[in-house]
């Protein structure tokens, strides 16, 4: 979709709209994904898509329409609908305004494109695949993973002259090669495809595979760990995910509800959002339009903030949106999407050295909250767990549980890597992180691979 | 130009045509859905919201190879050049040696299907619904008195069109109308959150049915008890920690079956093309109809039949008719949810269980109605036979290995067990286990009466993320010497 495109249905849907304030969003993107398994590539797809939303603004009352069809007859009708439904809602009492000019900030860049992501062809990823593909084979082993591009638009308009448009690109290769009795898992994410480095990922795959033979199972119990990157980012998500949006601690639901200003974790740990940062996957604004902002939200390990949107900033008087508002048919409220993790000045290599006897974790499968205001969690280790012992990494082990909260574990960070790595954050936002050494970890179970 | 439905079979032809000389098999599929959601929040409405989506996908298979492609920019011009984009991409495939896809044989198919239901739940008006809503909200916030600090009603509908067409000759309509409701609870005390829902979890979408559906559910009889029972839970005792015998409600098997059956018998995951996402799975072909999965109690059945079931449909997205397949059958691993190219590879033919989340999405195997077939017992009969366990209900936490083995379940409330006799509510209650182990401790099904299928619109599965509609039935179901209390 062309940006002269984008920007016609902006101004049509606004001239459509007889609502008090409108806000119009298009969403429009082309992506890629090959995917692998047992070294063939058994998925390989292309969609092209468009969308539009229309919020309308009837005094307090709110209507919500989307459509897919981008034609007058349906942006006409998509326009009219949202109108109707805001006619017959009820006020929704804590709504302000939509931002205005002022509230959005000012102008934004938008550093996410490539051009060589958004000239990726197939045969580009197959060829990528291919290698990864070709050196497990060389040792007898399968891979599987996605080799994933895709390029998207973003743009955004209201009634009270918020205009915004930007265009992004998206590169992945993920990696998992599977052996007799283990497995290895290797990542590359960022706005390049051109920069992805497919022989790291093939090689860190396969060589952590070649490892990870022949595990033993060791008893569940407290351990020392030395978490690799994508470990850490999996925690950190989860942390954003439970409590630190304003709505969350509105509701009294996060973590941080009373806690701000208080020691909340380790010295060790900070942690901020920055859309704009190029060395993350940057958004330069939200889904109002509204400039994305810096915000740090845990300082030394003193809660400091939480992210808003401008409907949970109107409900607290001073506040202002930090940029952070969701699709506005998500109910979840603001969510940070561009997490930082201070790196510290370690290495892998002095973690492990620093470690009488603990458990090295290359990443972790399917965690899941059991807590939320303890930051419980639970979660298996996956594709790579080795014991430490005597400062040297030992045996690979089978798959252990871990059930834990996840602010007191960090509690007992004793370091943190110099080199930080980007990790995908549910598909759509990232998390750079360092790997992280922790004093205490809590395994609850263990599996039979 | 817009996506008119009555020209859905003369695009699939001539796209078909344009292509068929330069691949072995192709399909087509047309989809445009319509969604509404209203949401009510404490006292207000948090959101309404119409949702219109269509496009279509065309699947090539060429050598072996497949290729994808899809649009939702209408018009024959796309359509063509989607077609040719598939074709494309599955010449790229072909790049990287290994497996290739054959597929089984399948009868070709000429048919248009429509789910029924007795009230249309795009005809109700908004604001009979909101009513409705702000009505059983108010009333959760009453029960929960000054503890429930979120108290939410929400109401949700889709309808799905869509149309398959293929190079084999198949051309399919379908119409499927989904509704459903649900309450929501969160009350605070000091270091405590917990959440209690009707009439179960997150899960507006019940099933294959219209407005009555909501009306049958009475949300606002039920409104009280569900604001009352999320207060009380903050001040109940927590779970203990040991090992207990374990009765699972029918809201929580529903889980239970999802992540320890469903999923493992998926044969795509089970053949690793999975293993790069949420991992494989442990029932391997050479466990087929060798394994003990579970007691002699335990029947696990697909049926993409059953009337009403969120997993119910005419045809799976590859043209093949819905079925109903014994996965379990009295404790023995005895089938696996197939697709055409899967079942190929075990000389079988396709149970028809292929289904795409939408134009833009290739078809994976996917749960239908997995269900667990009843046994003799009442709920009544089961707690008394028990001397000291836990009664947990609606699932609120899950997490399960990349083989499908060790999990661990936590639930929004449980009650003790004691002497035969229901006792206190316990919070925070959570089990785990091993799959077989598990499934071989159970003992006892309730029955026929108790037996109720529940729908799960929220079915994760693959790259990119197709979210499936399923369901899945069970009456209450007693496990013998579960762990209980993990983490605490």
């Amino acid at each position: 979709m062309t940006h002269e495109r984008v920007e016609e249905t902006l101004s049509r849907c606004l001239e459509l709209s007889r609502a008090d304030q409108t806000e119009v969003v298009v969403k429009a993107s082309r992506t890629y994904l090959t995917r692998y398994a047992t070294n063939y590539v058994h998925q390989n797809t292309a969609e092209t898509d468009a969308e539009v939303w229309v919020r309308a603004v009837l005094g307090k009352k709110i209507g919500m329409a989307t459509a897919k069809v981008l034609d007058d007859e349906t942006l006409r009708r998509t326009v009219r609908r949202a109108e109707d439904i805001a006619r017959v809602s009820p006020d929704l009492p804590d709504f302000a305004s939509l931002p205005d000019v002022t509230a959005a900030g000012g102008p934004v860049e938008s550093p996410a494109y490539s051009k060589a992501t958004a000239e990726c062809t197939a045969e580009e990823r197959a060829r990528g695949v291919g290698r990864v593909c070709a050196l497990a084979a060389k040792y007898g082993f399968e891979a599987a993973g996605a080799f994933s591009t895709g390029v998207s638009v973003l743009a955004v308009a209201n009634s009270l002259g918020v205009r915004r448009y930007a265009e992004m690109t998206r590169a992945s290769l993920t990696a998992i090669v599977i052996g007799p009795s283990g497995s290895g898992y290797a990542e590359d994410l960022g706005v390049d495809a051109g920069r992805l480095d497919v022989d790291r990922v093939a090689e860190t795959a396969v060589g952590k595979c070649r490892d990870a033979q022949d595990p033993v199972a060791v008893e569940p119990g407290e351990y020392e760990v030395v978490l690799e990157a994508p470990a850490v980012a999996d925690l950190v998500t989860y942390l954003a995910y439970l409590g630190l949006g304003a709505l969350a601690v509105q509701e009294g639901r996060s973590f941080m509800c009373g806690r701000l200003g208080q020691k909340v974790t380790g010295e060790k740990f900070t942690l901020w959002d920055d859309g704009t940062d190029p060395s993350g996957m940057p958004l330069p604004f939200d889904f109002e339009g509204v400039r994305r902002q810096k915000v740090v939200l845990i300082e030394g390990g003193v809660a400091r903030d939480v992210v808003y949107d401008s409907y949970t900033a109107g409900r607290e008087g001073g506040r202002k949106s930090t940029g952070h508002a969701l699709p506005p048919m998500m109910h979840y409220g603001p969510m940070p999407l561009n997490l930082f993790v201070e790196p510290g000045d370690a290495d892998l290599e002095s973690m492990v050295r620093g470690t009488k006897r603990g458990l090295l974790v290359t990443r972790f499968h399917y965690t899941n909250p059991v807590h939320p205001v303890l930051t419980t969690l639970t979660g298996m280790t996956r594709d790579g767990t080795f014991l430490i012992e005597g400062g040297k990494v030992g045996r690979p082990v089978k798959n252990l549980r871990f059930t834990d909260s996840i602010l007191g574990a960090f509690e007992g960070i004793e370091a943190l890597s110099r080199e930080t790595w980007l990790s995908e954050m549910f598909g759509f936002g990232a998390v750079r992180a360092p790997a992280m050494k922790l004093a205490s970890f809590k395994f609850t179970g263990v599996t039979q691979h | 130009m817009r996506f008119e439905h009555e020209d859905w079979r003369e695009l699939s032809r001539r796209a078909l045509e344009h292509i068929k000389g330069k691949v072995d098999y192709a399909d087509i599929r047309f989809v445009s859905r319509d969604g509404q959601s209203v949401e009510v929040k404490n006292g207000a409405v948090e959101g309404v919201t119409l949702t219109q989506d269509s496009g279509f996908g065309v699947r090539v298979l060429k050598d072996g190879c497949w290729g994808f492609a899809s649009s939702s920019t209408p018009g024959l011009d796309e359509v063509l050049r989607v077609a040719e984009e598939a074709v494309a991409i599955a010449k790229a495939s072909s790049l990287v040696p290994g497996h290739r896809a054959v597929l089984a044989p399948a009868r070709a198919v000429e048919d248009v299907w429509r789910s029924p239901y007795k009230k249309d739940p795009f005809e109700v008006k908004l604001e009979d619904k909101l009513e409705l809503l702000l009505e059983a909200e108010r009333r959760v916030r009453e029960g929960g008195g000054g503890k429930v600090v979120v108290a939410q009603a929400g109401t949700a509908a889709r309808r799905e069109a869509k149309s398959f067409a293929s190079t084999e000759g198949s051309y399919i309509e379908q119409t499927i109308t989904e509704a459903g409701a649900g309450l929501t609870a969160y009350a605070v005390g000091p270091g405590e959150l917990q959440r209690r829902t009707y009439p179960n979890g997150d899960r507006d979408l019940s099933g294959l049915y219209g407005w009555e559906a909501i009306e049958q559910l009475d949300l606002v009889g039920q409104a009280e008890r569900v604001g009352r029972e999320a207060a009380e839970l903050v001040e109940a005792k927590p779970c203990p920690s040991g090992v207990t015998d374990v009765i699972l409600d029918s809201t929580q098997m529903v889980l239970q079956i999802h992540e320890s059956c469903g999923h493992p018998t998926e044969l795509d995951r089970v053949f690793g093309t999975e293993a790069g996402y949420a991992g494989t799975s442990f029932l391997t072909p050479d466990k087929l109809g060798k394994l003990r999965y579970g007691s002699e109690h335990v029947t696990l059945v697909a049926d993409a039949t059953v009337p009403h079931g969120l997993g119910t449909f005419k045809y799976d997205d590859e043209g093949v008719p819905g079925q109903r397949t014994v996965l379990v059958d009295r404790g023995l691993f005895s089938n696996y949810l197939t697709s055409r190219e899967t079942a190929e590879r075990l000389g079988q033919e396709s149970n028809g269980t292929m289904r795409a989340d939408g134009w833009n999405r290739m078809p994976l195997i996917r749960m239908t109605n997995i269900n667990l077939e009843p046994g003799d017992w009442t709920l009544e009969e089961m707690i008394r036979d028990t001397k000291d366990g836990l009664l947990m209900e609606i699932n609120r936490s899950w997490s399960i290995d990349d083989k499908r083995l060790n999990f661990q379940f936590g639930c929004e409330v449980a009650w003790e067990i004691k002497d035969g006799s229901v006792g206190e509510m316990v919070k925070n209650p959570n089990y785990t286990g091993i799959t077989p182990e598990f499934w071989s401790s159970c003992d006892a099904v309730a029955d026929r009466d108790h037996w109720r299928l529940w729908g799960t619109p929220n079915c994760g599965k693959g790259e990119p993320s197709q979210i499936m509609h399923v369901g899945h039935g069970a009456s209450p179901t007693r496990f013998r010497k579960v762990r209980v209390g993990v983490g605490r």
